[in-house]
């Protein structure tokens, strides 16, 4: 506990201060709000950072969400080889947080890589996608979204619970499929489809490693893919501004409480809680 | 039959899809540096496994060293994890301590606490305390793993202790026995499974473990395999291609393994225990 406590506040601290890690800690001087102030007036990286950040995660958790659910929805049946499936499809998000998968996924949209040669085999021309900076950040978005296996388990689990009843009553009452799914489906698996947005969303805002290995730590190309937390190891460990770099980092956390709370301030409208409760 | 056909359709479709990377991994650590340029194939013509023995050695350092250390750090981790995590959980869960409710908010809370949030103040602290670049610059990736601040691990095992009944814990007491005794010869013995997870989610996080390695690991002897794997990319040159996937794909090669021995566990085990009520 202490060694999560103690640097809370250490880091609280040094947000207010002109801290750079070189220096002494007698050296340290007391700035006030000025990394605030900065940060919000006059570093425009942070709030470029934010763009890159907000956009990544309002694009790339919908449709991981949405992957995982249809996949779930696709395996929840029982046939032969339900198991390796579910089993292959959540490979991915085992080996994909890894450096050495970012590597490769880098590499098939460079401009000689896999994706290219694929489209060639269409006829159409591809761009050097990760050099591109329109387009840089959407190849992490298809790299986030490809590891839709973790919400996947999640969602075929939530699945389970749900009575048989409830369908067969909802099939007498002369409901298809699609009907089925919106009547039946959607309102019992709301509270795990909660679980799984809070818990994405929250991931989906720490994005490192992949924006590391396709910029090589720069945010590149043209900080196209400087997400928060880069942009916080860029000020604290290259710059060894590490005083702004804690700003940095409190900004994020209340941010992120921010988000989580509203959140769970929306989920009373459409999330139904089968005992009755609809917190 | 009409609708089992086309929903494995998609379903292969869509697994093709998703496995293709990883093949096209596979395929590329063994084709030649010509046949990677020219063959847009996803298997090579002719197997070449000198990208390995060329990756092996592509720095100053043998990846042979960069596998121990990261192995080393992994295998710490678990350790640690396993050992503190356990006592933590059992205080939580069996005994009865002031403030208790309270500090088990506060664990659950660092639950949602961003590991970058952390990284700054905890890098300053172990500069401070010369353990930054120290005689054994591990000592700041593995103390903290020693003190259960892994709090997802602490709660598993919480929620896993409260399964247990208390007659078993009565039994024993009646029969004389401390809580020392209660924790080794009841409680650890029946949390074999919490355990088990705990282990290998332990090993499996701290092996793709990127950002906290890459922070506090600075001489290249030092490093872990994903921080020698960065190394590939500043050196962009299209013979290192070959090597750099052949490293990348050794190293996914231990999460690999772990997939295939505890698949049932993996995919159903911990995703689903915060759920089931």
């Amino acid at each position: 506990m202490g060694i999560t406590a103690v640097p809370m506040l250490l880091s609280l601290y040094l947000s207010f201060t002109n801290y750079d890690a070189l220096s002494d800690f007698s050296a340290v001087e007391w700035i006030g709000l000025d990394n605030y102030r900065e940060m919000f007036t006059a570093d425009a990286s942070f709030w470029h950072a934010v763009r890159v950040t907000v956009t990544f995660a309002l694009i790339a958790v919908p449709l991981k969400l949405a992957a995982a659910l249809g996949v779930a929805l696709l395996l929840n049946r029982a046939f032969r080889g339900v198991g390796l499936f579910r089993g292959l499809f959540y490979l991915p998000s085992l080996l994909g947080g890894s450096v050495a998968l970012a590597i490769v996924w880098v590499n098939m949209f460079n401009r000689d890589g896999a994706f290219n040669s694929l489209l060639g085999l269409f006829g159409i021309e591809g761009a050097p996608w990760v050099n591109d900076p329109r387009f840089a950040l959407e190849t992490l978005m298809a790299l986030a979204i490809w590891q839709f296996g973790a919400p996947m388990v999640i969602f075929l689990a939530g699945l389970k619970q749900i009575p048989v009843e409830l369908y067969e009553a909802a099939s007498v009452d002369g409901a298809g499929p699609w009907r089925q799914f919106r009547a039946v489906t959607l309102p019992m698996l709301s509270p795990v489809i909660f679980f799984n947005l809070v818990l994405e969303t929250i991931n989906g805002f720490q994005g490192f490693t992949s924006a590391f290995v396709l910029s090589n730590g720069t945010g590149g190309p043209v900080d196209s893919t400087l997400m928060y937390t880069l942009n916080l190891y860029i000020k604290g460990f290259t710059e060894l501004r590490m005083g702004y770099a804690s700003a940095l980092a409190w900004v994020f956390l209340v941010a992120i409480a921010l988000i989580t709370v509203v959140l769970f301030s929306t989920g009373r409208f459409w999330v139904h809680y089968a005992d009755g409760e609809d917190r | 039959m009409g609708r089992r056909f086309w929903r494995l359709v998609i379903l292969v479709l869509i697994l093709a899809v998703v496995l293709y990377p990883l093949l096209w991994m596979l395929g590329t650590s063994f084709k030649s540096r010509e046949e990677i340029a020219t063959n847009i194939g996803l298997w090579p013509d002719v197997f070449t496994p000198g990208n390995f023995r060329d990756g092996w050695q592509n720095f100053d350092v043998s990846f042979g060293r960069f596998f121990a250390n990261s192995a080393m750090v992994a295998l710490l981790t678990v350790v640690g994890n396993a050992v503190s995590c356990l006592l933590a959980a059992y205080a939580f869960a069996r005994l009865r301590f002031r403030m208790r409710k309270v500090w088990f908010a506060i664990m659950i809370g660092t639950l949602l606490l961003p590991g970058h949030v952390l990284i700054i103040p905890q890098y300053v602290l172990f500069k401070q305390l010369g353990w930054v670049g120290g005689d054994w610059p591990y000592l700041p990736l593995l103390v903290p793993q020693f003190l259960a601040t892994e709090a997802f691990f602490v709660f598993l095992m919480v929620q896993f202790m409260r399964g247990i009944p208390y007659e078993l814990d009565e039994a024993a007491k009646i029969d004389g026995a401390s809580p020392y005794t209660v924790f080794a010869h009841v409680i650890v013995p029946l949390s074999r499974p919490a355990l088990v997870t705990t282990a290998i989610f332990s090993f499996i996080w701290t092996w793709n473990d990127f950002f906290r390695q890459l922070v506090f690991l600075s001489d290249l002897q030092d490093y872990t395999v994903p921080v020698a794997l960065t190394l590939f990319i500043d050196s962009t040159s299209e013979s290192a291609v070959g090597p750099m996937f052949a490293m990348s794909l050794l190293s996914l090669v231990p999460v690999f393994l772990f997939f295939v021995a505890f698949q049932r566990l993996l995919v159903e085990g911990i995703n689903t225990s915060g759920i089931k009520g």
